[in-house]
């Protein structure tokens, strides 16, 4: 697509870059002829302000003129060989996309062998080979560490990586589905259908479930609402439902915070979140290493 | 008529003490977000953090500190190469108070987070429309005493400051251009890449014009008082001048290499900003060149020292630009601290070397003394901040380098070699140091006041006679 909304324009600008770097070239030409003789005496100009303030008149520096020459040639030259007037591709035909795939094509080639390594082999044996775990980390200290952290424990709305608690499920073919197209977690908000009573005893029943100190009157009246309304996603045993991304209640790992204000808050709210996609990003390469180190960090024991 | 008869000091008096007072603002802001930078803790609540006092910084020292170095000079410069008092003593006091009303309503709404988001033109529309009115009334007297003017010639100082008045108005009229939504928020007319080209094309003539073209300016009346010597080369003036503010105008796209800018735009930007070179250093050989004779006085002037310490730093700067616009430079220099250790040669060692001469050439005229009242003081000054500027910069360069190393370095498997915080945490050494420069440079900004207090206590306001016209001066 052209940058330009006309022709006009496009004239526009190569003519004032060409009118411009011939008259700055012409400027200095037609000042560089005069020179000094050996022990000629350099006059002033003649002219007097504020007492003293004189000028000489000095010819200009041969080397200072040589490198304006150099600089004007240089950037007439680039101007031929590189876009820069109006809609003119430049000799050597150079795009700054052009060069962006250049280089990621060169890197690919470089770097695909590496990855296609690994491609053959299955999760549990890549996440057992440490030259694959070393580039895994690496790929995970670049691309994960902002929301989950260095050490992959995440943090609030981020789930840790190292607990073996899986919100979808933690099989190699679940985590790689998970890297390739994201999650977006959803839980609806409960506010204003429950009101402040009823959010409050279902919390409180939420607590009990993973044996939180809780208050038992708040929690029986909670457990009413949760079978009938909580359990259809988070299972009437509370143990949620990874086909939905429903975490499970029992465990106490909490993704927000587990305090009364916090699950209060989580269901009058609700909560909305999401995990990137990377499989258009890093590609099946890089997914596959990332999956192994991912379900190496819970299965520690079972890799080695 | 009294008034007639005398060049008008007194608004020179004014933004000359002022230039003390911003200048000592601006850069202890400036220290303390260095501070902030190594000692994260700090930031302190909304109005305390970084990137609220980083734009006040920016302002304090450009626009405050800077600008009331230009107002006092320029209005000192243009009247005494005139032979002719300012046009109207009037208009004048209402860029003085103006000036100062700008001042403050950006110390005010820059802590309270009311920007418009434009880096060095963040101030909200209406205080830009205050500016800009002040402006006009600047040009207005700066021009109308040019054209009352007793002497037949326009000096070059004079050419330099009204390209400056004459640019600075329109950068500052187009890049500002927005739609108010309330009394304290408006958005840019412009969108985009277009945006960000308009804000860079002010940005870098910014530094142009305003850092650059004006500050030349004062350069060419107070490097040949100091040194009692003619200037080197008429003629070098005139094609570095007219070289010099025709290309600064080209040079903004380098700003944006490799960004979704236009390709076009980006090699224009970089042509013309090696070409940009040579007239830049027109200024500097005119200023150096023109001591040739008085190079002894170097060694009892620390005013002079001042002077041409400032044109060494700015032709470090202005050589070291133009290589940092080359892609290939760029691509491992850009958003490193190399870019924030270049721009502090060139305002630290340049735009405030020259400012801080300057005023110890005219507070004392101002003032009726012979001299500042201690040319020791001066000294002491003179070493702090050329200790300031070189730690300053050596430790940017340094840390600046290291960020572009460390973050396009790549492992065997073509992933990075450092997370970014690692790059981050390699700095904290460097900016310690650099925090240590700023320290010395505002210090010796402090000897300044206690001596400009010093000199104007035992002194009194003072307005020339403004002599006759001598018969060769037409």
């Amino acid at each position: 697509m052209s940058d330009f909304v006309s022709d006009f324009w496009s004239i526009y600008i190569t003519v004032i870059v060409i009118v411009g770097i011939v008259g700055l070239t012409y400027l200095l030409f037609s000042q560089s002829k005069t020179t000094v003789q050996k022990g000629e005496e350099v006059k002033t100009m003649g002219h007097v302000w504020d007492d003293d303030l004189e000028e000489y008149n000095n010819p200009l520096p041969r080397w200072w003129m040589l490198m304006f020459y150099i600089t004007l040639i240089f950037g007439a030259v680039y101007l031929v060989l590189y876009p820069g007037l109006g809609t003119w591709k430049g000799i050597r035909g150079w795009t700054s996309v052009g060069q962006y795939k250049e280089e990621k094509a060169q890197a690919e080639a470089k770097y695909q062998p590496l990855y296609d390594k690994f491609m053959k082999m299955d999760v549990k044996t890549v996440a057992a080979d440490p030259e694959a775990q070393a580039m895994g980390k690496r790929l995970f200290q670049t691309y994960c560490v902002q929301c989950h952290g260095s050490d992959a424990r995440g943090a609030k709305g981020f789930p840790n990586l190292t607990d073996n608690d899986w919100l979808y499920g933690g099989t190699p073919e679940i985590i790689k589905t998970t890297l390739d197209g994201g999650r977006h977690g959803q839980m609806p908000a409960f506010g204003a259908a429950f009101g402040e009573e009823k959010v409050k005893d279902v919390a409180n029943y939420a607590m009990s479930l993973s044996g939180k100190k809780h208050d038992a009157e708040r929690a029986s009246r909670g457990k009413e609402t949760f079978t009938a309304v909580c359990a259809a996603c988070h299972g009437a045993d509370g143990k949620g439902n990874q086909a939905l991304g429903a975490p499970n209640l029992t465990d106490n790992i909490w993704l927000y915070g587990g305090t009364e204000k916090t699950i209060i808050e989580t269901v009058t709210n609700g909560r909305n979140n999401q995990m990137p996609a990377w499989k258009d990003f890093l590609g099946d390469g890089k997914v596959h290493l990332l999956t192994s180190y991912v379900w190496g960090l819970s299965n520690k024991a079972k890799a080695e | 008529m009294e008034t007639q008869s005398t060049y008008n000091y007194k608004v020179v008096r004014q933004f000359s003490i002022m230039t003390v007072v911003w200048g000592i603002v601006g850069m202890l802001v400036g220290v303390i977000i260095a501070a902030q930078l190594v000692w994260p803790e700090l930031n302190f609540g909304p109005w305390f953090h970084y990137g609220r006092l980083r734009p006040l910084h920016t302002n304090a020292v450009i626009f405050a500190f800077g600008g009331c170095a230009l107002f006092a000079t320029s209005y000192y410069v243009v009247q005494r190469t005139c032979n002719v008092r300012l046009l109207s003593d009037k208009l004048a006091a209402f860029t003085f108070w103006g000036w100062q009303a700008v001042i403050v309503l950006a110390a005010i709404t820059l802590p309270l987070g009311l920007t418009a988001g434009k880096e060095y033109a963040e101030l909200e529309w209406p205080i830009d429309l205050l500016i800009t009115v002040v402006w006009v009334t600047y040009a207005i007297v700066f021009f109308g005493t040019i054209a009352v003017r007793k002497v037949k010639h326009i000096y070059v100082a004079n050419w330099f400051y009204g390209a400056f008045i004459l640019a600075v108005a329109l950068l500052h009229v187009v890049n500002s251009l927005a739609i108010p939504v309330s009394m304290w928020k408006s958005y840019s007319v412009y969108a985009g890449a277009v945006d960000a080209m308009v804000q860079w094309w002010y940005g870098h003539n910014a530094v142009g014009f305003f850092l650059t073209a004006a500050f030349l300016g004062m350069m060419y009346y107070f490097v040949p008082k100091q040194a009692g010597r003619p200037v080197y080369s008429y003629r070098l003036s005139v094609v570095h001048f007219w070289a010099l503010i025709f290309t600064y105008m080209w040079a903004g796209p380098h700003h944006l290499h490799y960004t979704a800018l236009p390709d076009w735009t980006q090699s224009l930007g970089m042509a013309f900003s090696l070409i940009l070179f040579a007239p830049s250093w027109g200024g500097m050989i005119n200023g150096i060149m023109t001591l040739s004779g008085a190079w002894h006085k170097l060694r009892t002037d620390p005013v002079l020292k001042f002077l041409v310490v400032s044109l060494s730093f700015y032709g470090m700067s202005t050589f070291e630009g133009p290589m940092m616009s080359i892609k290939t430079v760029n691509a491992l220099s850009h958003y490193t601290d190399w870019t924030v250790g270049h721009v502090h040669s060139g305002a630290l060692g340049w735009v405030a070397f020259i400012s801080i001469g300057s005023l110890y050439y005219l507070l004392p005229r101002l003032f009726g003394r012979d001299g500042m009242h201690s040319t020791k003081l001066i000294e002491a000054h003179f070493w702090l901040a050329t200790v300031g500027v070189v730690l300053y910069i050596a430790a940017l360069w340094i840390s600046g380098v290291m960020q572009g190393l460390m973050w396009r370095a790549l492992n065997a498997d073509g992933t990075l070699t450092y997370a970014f915080v690692e790059a981050v945490k390699a700095t904290y050494p460097y900016h310690f140091v650099r925090l240590l420069g700023g320290l010395l440079f505002l210090s010796g900004m402090l000897i300044m006041a206690y001596n400009t207090f010093r000199t104007v206590a035992a002194g009194r306001p003072v307005d020339a006679k403004i002599p006759a016209v001598v018969a060769h001066a037409h």
